[in-house]
């Protein structure tokens, strides 16, 4: 049987290609440098990666309605001073004032404040969602306002970063929410967070009704409408879940780097997130995408950190230039795939037609 | 909606298009007058202006000039969200240039400027001959642009010292006087006295809204879509580098890591707020220029009143969401919708 590829499928074939030709390359290359080692692997999974790709998961959906949001990296700043601040035990360092700490003295228990957070995004999120499908506002520009607000609003909580002294972060999540996979890696909490809500995010996209809606829309809105699917509801709930996402994001941050920063958190991650999922091959205009491409987005995005981190000489810098170089060319591709696929649907209709002359 | 041809119909669409940006400034600085103190104090010190409300007109100079060349590209129902890597770039490369002291003012200048003016040409390239989305297009250069500069400046902050050759006349874009008023000012109301006679003067503004309106009509109609959208994108370079040299010359750095940043966010809101609608169409400059001037009094009078820069996102969040509520055909259907039994009410109880 001759293998057939769905013309939909080569962008996230051409992810995984370039993911397996980075890691082959960088083996070569960096083979006496440690690239080889499992840790390379495993560190693509942690910490800043897991954060982007949290954001990343979210976007996906977004993007597959055809919406965008801006509004990733701003909610992550402030799901991280909410919870940096809610934890805060005052009796531990009585100069910091101008928290809730005033009528918390000793803070909330960390996983009170991280359900707050994540509450907090959720609600954030189907705010945003209400206000795009309601009153039918552009995405671009209601995320953009949604970004602003959550980004000052942090800065309203607390205008610096805050360090999380609470020994739930300092020593279970640490020490002890860890899987060893040998001697020197182990597996850290972040690492799973990332991965749980990733298999979700494939089980509402793949195998719930949620999912098939999501690219009905993002395919042609008009249509799902005639279709008679639930759009506004669908369109609601997914704002909610990239609301939920990025709050998640943002928990996975305290994880990584246990403090709340109202500056820092999540800067330009927003862009980040939605470079990941052109690379992944998502169409932006909505409808065609896969969620595994995404990672692979996520996993080429944090390879090429490595690549130049470990190569030592080239700047950080290249890592932006690179990703935008990648961004290009996979939207090149998309160009031209589309294209590929409009050609093949007009033949297939000019073979039909000429079919039923005869 | 703006389907008529007839003018007159187009000219009332134009003033009621204005007229909500402006209310809403004359609402601000109404505001100012009775509750900031000195808010319209002008001050006059070595045959200069000086005061608040120069401030705004100063600090708002770069938004105003991004808005220029956004309204253009956002008018061909495109978007451009690398204006602000750009303005990184051309600050890097004048600032490497002067460094290295082997050009004149003017060819160095030039040269910054013909980078942004290609960098916008390559986003050009890619909507209008490679029908790339505008969003994803420039997301290229707003990701790469920003490396870029990085690159040239070598990852430092490049500070132009007195010592270099070309430091009183660099200086000056930034912060020198002109007509009595701050250089970047005057170089906006040159920008814009340029681009409005350039579109509404000549037919070019009509071409840019109708490809907005209906690329596929316009085309049938014999206007060349990509030579418009082609040469919007190169125009919102080159305001882009405008902007990025006033900046790094007000601050005698060339910091490519902060320079611009978000501020084409900013710019995109000024645009919206000033009545072009983001599917692209009609357009109004005049509008986006106070949009920019809004959002920028804003800032001002919320630092004046001692709200950090930082928090004063917040209310303008506010603004976004409430122009874009305002502008939404849906919202006002619904508000009308809602006061229609008032209204029946009303009616019946006037009614004999």
């Amino acid at each position: 049987m001759k293998l057939r590829i769905d013309a939909r499928h080569i962008p996230v074939f051409a992810s995984g290609a370039v993911l397996v030709l980075l890691y082959v390359a960088g083996c070569i290359a960096f083979r006496d440098r440690g690239f080889t080692e499992l840790s390379v692997v495993t560190d693509l999974f942690r910490d800043e990666n897991a954060v982007l790709g949290i954001a990343g998961i979210g976007m996906t959906f977004v993007i597959l309605s055809g919406g965008i949001d801006l509004s990733v990296g701003a909610v992550v700043a402030l799901t991280s001073v909410l919870i940096a601040t809610l934890t805060f035990d005052r009796s531990l360092d009585p100069r910091v004032v101008g928290t809730v700490s005033e009528w918390l003295p000793h803070g909330l228990h960390p996983l009170a404040a991280i359900a707050i957070a994540l509450a907090f995004g959720a609600v954030f999120g189907t705010g945003m969602g209400c206000l795009i499908h309601f009153f039918q506002l552009p995405p671009f520009l209601v995320t953009l306002g949604g970004m602003f607000f959550a980004r000052g609003l942090a800065f309203m909580v607390k205008s610096e970063s805050l360090s999380i002294k609470h020994p739930f972060y300092r020593q279970t999540v640490q020490k002890v929410l860890k899987v060893s996979l040998t001697d020197q890696v182990d597996l850290p909490l972040t690492a799973f967070c990332f991965v749980v809500l990733f298999v979700v995010g494939l089980y509402l996209a793949r195998f719930r009704r949620f999912g098939r809606y999501v690219y009905a829309i993002g395919g042609d809105e008009k249509s799902a409408v005639l279709m008679g699917l639930p759009v506004g509801r669908t369109k609601v709930l997914l704002y909610t879940f990239a609301g939920f996402c990025s709050a998640a994001a943002g928990v996975v941050y305290t994880f990584a780097v246990s403090k709340g920063d109202p500056l820092n958190a999540g800067m330009g991650l927003e862009l980040d997130a939605i470079a990941v999922t052109v690379i992944g091959g998502t169409l932006l205009s909505g409808g065609v995408g896969f969620l595994a491409g995404t990672l692979m987005g996520v996993l080429i995005f944090g390879l090429i950190q490595t690549l130049i981190i470990t190569q030592g000489n080239l700047s950080a810098w290249w890592t932006r230039i690179t990703v935008g170089a990648l961004v290009l060319v996979f939207i090149l591709l998309q160009n031209f795939v589309s294209a590929a696929s409009r050609k093949t649907a007009e033949r297939q209709r000019a073979a039909a037609h000429a079919a039923n002359e005869t | 909606m703006s389907g008529t041809a007839n003018p007159e119909r187009l000219r009332r669409q134009w003033v009621s298009k204005l007229l909500w940006p402006v209310v809403a400034l004359a609402l601000l600085a109404g505001y100012n007058l009775v509750a900031t103190e000195g808010f319209f104090g002008l001050r006059w010190l070595d045959g200069h202006l000086y005061g608040p409300s120069i401030d705004v007109l100063k600090n708002g100079s770069l938004v105003m000039l991004l808005s220029l060349g956004m309204t253009l590209v956002i008018a061909t129902g495109g978007v451009d969200l690398s204006v602000g890597a750009l303005m990184a770039l051309s600050g890097a490369v004048a600032a490497g240039l002067i460094e290295q002291g082997s050009m004149s003012l003017g060819v160095l200048l030039a040269v910054a400027l013909a980078v942004c003016v290609l960098a916008g040409a390559w986003n050009g390239l890619l909507v209008a001959v490679f029908r790339v989305q505008p969003l994803v297009a420039t997301l290229v250069l707003m990701v790469a642009g920003r490396g870029v500069a990085m690159l040239i400046t070598e990852g430092r902050r490049i500070t132009i010292r007195r010592i270099y050759e070309a430091y009183d006349q660099f200086v000056f874009i930034g912060n020198g006087f002109l007509f009595y008023l701050p250089v970047a000012v005057t170089i906006v109301a040159a920008m814009l006295l340029a681009t409005v006679l350039l579109t509404r003067k000549t037919a070019l503004g009509m071409f840019i809204e109708a490809v907005g309106d209906n690329d596929t009509a316009s085309r049938y109609s014999g206007v060349n879509a990509r030579v418009v959208k082609f040469a919007a994108y190169t125009f919102s370079g080159l305001c882009a580098g405008i902007a990025g040299l006033i900046y790094a010359s007000n601050i005698r750095t060339a910091d490519a890591s902060k320079a611009g940043m978000f501020l084409e966010l900013d710019a995109i809101m000024a645009v919206v707020i000033g009545g072009t609608a983001l599917t692209g169409g009609r357009f109004y400059l005049l509008g986006s220029i106070a949009g920019a001037l809004l959002i920028q009094m804003l800032t001002t009078t919320m630092l004046m009143h001692g709200i950090s820069s930082d928090e004063a996102l917040v209310p303008k969040a506010l603004v976004v969401v409430a122009v874009c509520l305002l502008q939404s055909a849906e919202f006002r259907r619904r508000v009308a919708a809602l006061s229609l039994p008032i209204r029946r009410v009303a009616g019946r109880r006037s009614a004999p």
